[in-house]
């Protein structure tokens, strides 16, 4: 075991950090390197600088520091049960390794979480001691971010704050028994307890930087978590609701959907088959709609079926439009823009045309169609100066209509 | 200029462009052009090196602008319209300079024209500039830089990279920021930026073989890359929309991809099935199988409405028969082989001279899979892995019983004998020696008979009754 090389370390813990979705590199404080030792920046933006054949964007060098692990939560692959292949990396060579990337332009910076070793608080330890000997010794300005561990001392959660752009912890599971099932080394109570704590820092730091010039900056990109959708019997509708809570309770910049994916050596408590993707995708959308389209979770919660999941077929936009349809046809010259960001096919993007264009012209259908991707989507919901669709809001058949055609089955559907 | 309509207002000018990227020129000759009320069809814009650059060369002094008249007014022009100008200018497409004169020119008459996106020159304009954008953006993500060693020995990071637009100069701010303490080089067919820690110094278009062509990182650059994706969620599409093949050839990791694409089906199958099912251990006899099937839920077929059919027959019986799942009447029945494919099989068993009642008779998957329509159950073909999973119970049937031949009909069967999907055509009518000394013969199953009709249905009944003979005589010989 202590004779693993370099490369075949970075082999392992990159494979066992896999599972975890987050990869934004966005949102953080702007910094750059003039002026300094090193080399990084950040300006808002983040970027993905691969994409690999999952679909899935390549920003950070996200690893953990180790796989060893003495929790056994059933859905990860890094369990103490789990029979994979163990590494371990010092925090010197998890640092240099992202210097190496960064300078290579592969990477925006470094995403470090780990397995348990020893305790919870070595283990963060450990942590913070890569992202200071990044930030102190090398001068990085890059982008950092480090997965907190609930157990670990308040004390040294602060310290990752202070070097890291972004901390999270994951809730795991949309339910508490699903988490009490699946994860029995893990409380809720105390992962909440760690996020309070953290929103608290945010906050006092934010507030302190508005006082003092020079005061530190505490993770400035906020943090995040994750929940694992698919793995228990929790609904679409007590997930939307548990990151609405998580959303308002904590201030969370984002939190992560991860389809849970079949993982080598698997525990039998686990179901065979993974939920379809489009169902992680689904739940983004819904995100997507409370962040930006100013629909509340309730809202979202409508538009589930009788079980509680949103459909599949369609998205939950045009799923809620069309469950309220007493509230269409809109006329995109009149309405304002809170009821237009409300019409399935209509963006931020458009209904910001949109609004600008009308200021120039009653806007005819043609002219709306310059402005979407496609109106065939928005028609049934919209009037313009030359259109009213008529009986067409009210057709019982309208989602069928508008139901994207059938794909293709799957060739090797498993 | 309505009042000196002279022959010098309606002539033409030519504007040749100093540099393809020069926003501050094109502003100075656009600024004087509309002071001097010249409208954009009477201008033309040539950009270094452009096909108008070579007719026009020896006008170029001779067709000098005017001077604007000292009391014309300024020319205007929104914020929004020159952030976007600034960007569009950097387009590869020649018409630019011209476009973005227009609508400059449409602005002093309609000062907020650019919030008009359904106005043609606007889109045009915006469309352009947002692809330089990309462009931009996309030089952020896939520069690629490779480690060289300078002749003084400090470390100096070179890249080659291909933009679409004339962007290099206009990001070599991005790089500077971010690399501040690093010397770099960006080499491009459109010029070339480097940095060497104080200063930002251009030089000619260059080749990619002036670039290095080799980083020893490069190799963990692609173990990241193939390590830290995940086979179990393949989404070529989205790759590909962010991450077009024509940047491959310059970054390292994407002689990965198409492997990766490739071992992902299987990878996941290996995961699912080295992983997924924890049998206890193999029930012995056929009470013990029994009650287990009907509590298997080791695939989907398991969550339908239907019960777990088990073999039927004498456990001491020298001829097994598999077929390849229950069927409606077989799950009401709780009974294999009793449907319509049953009863022909009952004819052609008895036509052949062998005794069904002195066969164990059993299907390679233990649950009908079947699809609601109406109040019809529609049969369902099992999958190779659903075939795979009721192995386990075949072969702890097998083991219980011990035939000394076994008859499998159709592929299912087949499979669940092999492991491996055979063509009937091809293995019928020959004895397939299996590991515990019993013998496999192969044929149709009755079901695809029924499907037949006419002569085709002849024939191929013509078969299968060829294939029992030759197993009752086999059988017969194996007793005697």
């Amino acid at each position: 075991m202590g004779s693993l090389s370099t490369i075949e370390k970075l082999g392992i813990l990159a494979d066992a950090a896999k599972y975890d979705a987050s990869c934004a590199s966005s949102g953080t404080a702007k910094k750059n390197s003039l002026g300094g030792e090193g080399i990084g920046s950040t300006e808002g933006m983040g970027i993905c600088h691969a994409y690999a054949p999952d679909g899935r964007c390549i920003s950070l060098l996200k690893i953990l520091l180790t796989n060893h692990c003495i929790f056994d939560c059933h859905y990860c692959i890094n369990r103490k049960s789990s029979n994979v292949r163990r590494a371990r990396f010092t925090p010197q060579e998890v640092a240099d390794l992202t210097i190496s990337f960064y300078k290579r332009n592969y990477i925006e910076g470094l995403f470090l979480s780990s397995g348990i070793i020893k305790s919870s608080n070595f283990t963060m330890e450990q942590m913070v001691e890569a992202a200071r000997i990044l930030r102190e010794e090398y001068d990085f300005r890059g982008y950092i971010h480090l997965k907190t561990i609930p157990e670990a001392d308040p004390e040294l959660v602060h310290q990752a704050g202070l070097y890291a752009d972004r901390v999270s912890i994951n809730v795991e599971l949309p339910t508490r028994k699903g988490l009490t099932r699946l994860a029995p080394d893990k409380d809720a109570s105390q992962i909440e307890g760690a996020m309070g704590k953290v929103k608290s820092d945010i906050v006092e730091a934010k507030d302190a930087k508005k006082r003092f010039k020079h005061a530190p900056r505490f993770a400035p990109a906020g943090q995040s978590t994750q929940m694992i959708v698919g793995a228990d019997t929790a609904s679409d509708s007590d997930i939307v609701g548990r990151a609405s809570k998580l959303y308002g309770g904590f201030r969370l910049r984002r939190v992560y959907y991860s389809a849970f994916s079949p993982i080598p050596d698997a525990s039998a408590v686990l179901p065979l088959k993974r939920p379809p993707l489009i169902r992680e995708h689904r739940l983004y959308q819904s995100d997507w709609l409370m962040r930006f389209y100013g629909y509340q979770a309730r809202e979202v919660q409508q538009a589930t079926g009788e079980d509680g999941n949103l459909p599949l077929d369609i998205d939950p936009k045009l799923a809620w439009a069309l469950k309220f349809r007493s509230m269409f046809p809109l006329d995109v010259n009149r309405a304002p823009r809170e009821q237009l960001l409300r019409v399935p096919g209509l963006g931020v993007t458009a209904v910001n045309r949109i609004i600008a264009a009308r200021r120039h012209r009653t806007l005819r259908l043609d002219e709306v169609g310059k402005l979407t991707v496609s109106i065939a989507k928005v028609r049934p919901f919209i009037c313009a100066a030359d259109w009213r669709p008529t009986a067409l809001t009210d057709r019982a058949d309208l989602r069928k209509m508008l139901a994207p055609k059938q794909e293709q089955l799957e060739l090797f559907a498993a | 200029m309505n009042m000196l309509q002279s022959a010098a207002d309606r002539k033409h000018y030519s504007v040749i462009m100093s540099r393809a990227d020069d926003f501050d020129c094109w502003r100075d000759q656009a600024r004087r052009l509309v002071r001097c009320g010249i409208a954009p069809e009477r201008v033309m814009w040539t950009e270094p090196g452009g096909l108008g650059d070579l007719f026009s060369a020896g006008s170029r002094d001779g067709e000098a602008l005017p001077e604007p008249p000292a009391n014309a007014p300024h020319a205007r022009a929104s914020k929004r319209f020159v952030s976007v100008a600034r960007n569009a200018i950097l387009h590869s497409d020649p018409e630019r300079f011209a476009l973005l004169y227009r609508l400059l020119w449409r602005l002093q008459s309609n000062p907020r024209i650019m919030e008009d996106k359904t106005d043609s020159d606007v889109r045009r304009i915006e469309d352009l500039a947002k692809s330089v954008r990309r462009d931009s953006h996309k030089m952020h993500a896939f520069v690629r830089f490779r480690e060289v060693q300078d002749e003084d020995g400090t470390e100096h990071y070179v890249a080659w990279f291909e933009p679409d637009h004339h962007i290099v100069r206009a990001n070599a701010g991005f790089f500077k920021r971010r690399f501040a303490n690093m010397h770099w080089s960006i080499l491009t067919p459109k010029g070339c930026i480097h940095w060497d820690g104080k200063t930002v110094r251009e030089s000619p278009p260059a080749q990619r073989s002036d670039a290095p062509d080799n980083d020893p990182t490069e190799d963990f650059w692609r173990k990241y890359y193939a390590s830290i994706f995940n086979p179990a969620r393949l989404k070529v599409g989205a790759m590909m929309s962010e991450m077009p093949k024509k940047y491959w050839k310059n970054m390292p990791e994407a002689e990965l991809i198409p492997e990766l694409i490739a071992g992902a089906q299987s990878r996941e199958a290996q995961m699912v099935d080295a992983g997924a099912i924890e049998h206890e251990a193999r029930p012995e006899t056929l009470e013990a199988i029994e009650r287990a099937i009907s509590a298997c839920r080791n695939c989907e077929i398991g969550e339908l409405a239907n019960q777990a059919v088990m073999g039927a027959g004498p456990q001491d019986a020298a001829l097994m028969i598999v077929g390849e799942q229950p069927g409606d009447q077989e799950d009401q029945s709780g009974r294999p082989f009793v449907g319509p494919a049953g009863q022909l099989l009952d004819v052609h068993l008895s036509e052949a001279g062998i005794a069904r009642d002195r066969a164990y008779v059993t299907n390679a998957v233990k649950h009908f899979k079947y699809v609601q329509r109406g109040k019809w159950r529609i049969h369902q073909t099992p999958t190779a892995k659903e075939v795979d999973t009721c192995r386990w119970w075949v072969e702890a049937e097998r083991d219980a019983v011990k035939p000394k031949l076994i008859l499998a009909l159709g592929a299912s069967a087949a499979r669940a004998m092999l492991g491996k999907t055979v063509s009937i055509n091809s293995v019928r009518g020959q004895p397939i020696a299996l590991d515990d000394g019993s013998e496999l013969w192969i044929s149709a199953h009755p079901s695809y008979l029924l499907r037949l009709d006419g002569d085709a249905r002849k024939q191929q009944e013509q078969l299968f009754q060829n294939d029992l003979s030759e197993v009752r005589e086999r059988l017969s010989q194996i007793a005697a």
